[in-house]
């Protein structure tokens, strides 16, 4: 349980970043470790070199243009559960960071490095699916974005390059008055989740749903958006309407693992799902305080 | 700096342990976990698991929680780190959070104290007057195999008492 030999770079800028990542082999990029180091010390992962970003100036930072939001990839999660912006703004956000790991964990871990290792029962891909967020990426070769939609490629694989770099996400808070709600089921406090709910509504004179997001984590490979789900909550607002919704999830491709089976997590998405929709109704029905 | 073949697998690093400036060289791999046990001989802090599950290398750096086991020494470069053995006085007065744990049983065999120590450290800085769940969910990420944690939780509770009235 002891790394393989590394050399350890700890650059301060991006720029040079870029460069040590374009021009040398099997370069592991570290943010928080809280991933990157138990899988160094299992040797699952054997680098030559190990580029360390918490040097970078301004890479933590949580910004409000007034149109859109930036987070900064080295953000770590304990500063989004802390940001007066984001609890403002979009309480998602920080209602689900706060279900991750645990408080050793949430203090180095980052918002960057929870989108790059992808576990697929990560909290904060599913927030982002939710938000339609933007990832910021940069490499030698330019500047590019990648919407958290077409983030994962397959089972905790990104699609990003070796020579890039995640600088920030970025999306656009909806509007104030929105409800939200994030459920998960895990064994113990702190675990990975077995599934989890994430749900977005906006109500039009307290009634009747004129925008939804409603997305799962742990069922899939990544963030499972729930499109015909969404559709029927559009428009209705008649009281079974949450049951409809959960009903309309039936068809959706859950695998099982020995964490839990398929049954046991179909099982958990109607609960987390019919959780997180309530939890946003009651929500969006209160009156917007400024 | 581009090139890294001219860099090392060794450097120096500079940093403060118990409020005392120390020096080692380490190699880039070794985790602060290790330069603590065996470059430091500060055996306080224990090893667990090695992958972050159990908490029990729990470390303050910069005042912030954590996990030793999950943190290269080399990234420590400047930093302030307090490990179990900062926690008494020179001359031996425990702790006020480990004379809790000493008063209410806090600990049978002491493997994942340290861990816990340092956890609560930083827990009860920010949580003067913690109801029991609070407590529970602060510890979530540490390991005990013995106590079943009522009586840790227990410690927790007296010692933010006793650390209210000495305020
Ligand atoms: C006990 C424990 C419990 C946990 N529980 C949860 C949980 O419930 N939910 C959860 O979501 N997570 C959990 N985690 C993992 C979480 O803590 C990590 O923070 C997160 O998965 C990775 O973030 P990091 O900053 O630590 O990244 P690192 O571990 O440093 O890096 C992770 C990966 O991302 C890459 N990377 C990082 N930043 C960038 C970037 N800017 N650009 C390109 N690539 C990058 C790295 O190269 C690496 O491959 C847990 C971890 C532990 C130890
Ligand atoms: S030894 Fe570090 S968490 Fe277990
Ligand atoms: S006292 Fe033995 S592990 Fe906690």
């Amino acid at each position: 349980m002891k790394p393989s030999a590394f050399k350890y770079v700890k650059p301060d800028s991006i720029r040079s970043v870029l460069e040590i990542i374009s021009t040398n082999e099997n370069v592991k990029i570290l943010a928080g470790g809280q991933s990157l180091m138990p899988m160094i010390n299992m040797r699952f992962v054997l680098p030559d070199v190990v580029l360390d970003l918490s040097q970078i100036p301004g890479m933590n930072e949580i910004k409000f243009s007034g149109e859109s939001i930036k987070i900064g990839a080295m953000t770590r999660q304990r500063e989004i559960i802390e940001s007066k912006l984001l609890i403002k703004n979009c309480p998602l956000f920080v209602e689900a960071t706060s279900l991750i790991g645990h408080r050793q964990t949430r203090n180095w871990g980052t918002i960057g490095g929870s989108l790059c290792h992808l576990d697929p029962s990560a909290e904060l891909p599913v927030v982002a699916r939710a938000l339609d967020a933007v990832i910021h990426i940069e490499s030698i070769r330019g500047k590019r974005k990648l919407a958290v939609a077409d983030l994962p490629l397959f089972y905790m694989t990104p699609a990003i390059e070796p020579d890039e770099l995640v600088t920030e996400i970025e999306f656009t808070p909806w509007s104030a008055g929105h409800g939200w709600g994030f459920f998960e089921f895990s064994r113990r406090v702190g675990d990975f989740a077995i599934v989890s709910a994430a749900a977005l509504i906006e109500l039009e004179r307290s009634k009747t749903v004129c925008r939804a997001s409603l997305v799962l984590g742990g069922v899939g490979s990544g963030p499972v958006r729930c499109k015909e789900a969404e559709e029927i909550l559009l428009n209705y607002s008649e009281p079974d309407l949450i049951e409809k919704v959960c009903d309309s999830l039936r068809n959706i491709e859950v695998g099982g693992d020995s964490q839990a089976s398929t049954k046991y997590r179909r099982h958990l998405i109607g609960v987390m799902t019919k959780r997180a929709l309530r939890t946003a109704f009651e929500r969006a029905q209160q009156p917007v305080i400024s | 700096m581009t090139d890294t073949e001219q860099i090392s697998t060794i450097s120096r690093v500079s940093l403060e342990v118990n409020g005392v400036s120390r020096e080692v060289e380490v190699e880039h791999r070794l985790t602060l976990a290790d330069c603590l046990r065996h470059k430091l001989n500060l055996t306080g802090t224990h090893i667990g698991c090695e992958h972050g599950a159990c908490g029990s290398c729990t470390v303050l750096v910069d005042k912030r929680a954590r996990r030793s086991c999950l943190t290269l020494a080399v990234q420590v470069e400047g930093a302030s780190i307090l490990t179990v053995e900062g926690l008494a006085e020179p001359n031996g007065d425990l702790h006020p959070l480990q004379t809790a744990f000493h008063n209410n049983h806090g600990l049978q065999c002491g493997f994942c104290t340290p861990g816990l120590l340092m956890t609560l450290m930083e827990f009860l800085s920010e949580n003067q007057d913690p109801t029991e769940d609070e407590v529970r969910e602060a510890i979530s990420g540490n390991l005990c195999r013995c106590t079943g944690y009522q009586s840790i939780v227990g410690s927790a509770i007296q010692a933010a008492s006793i650390l209210r009235q000495s305020r």
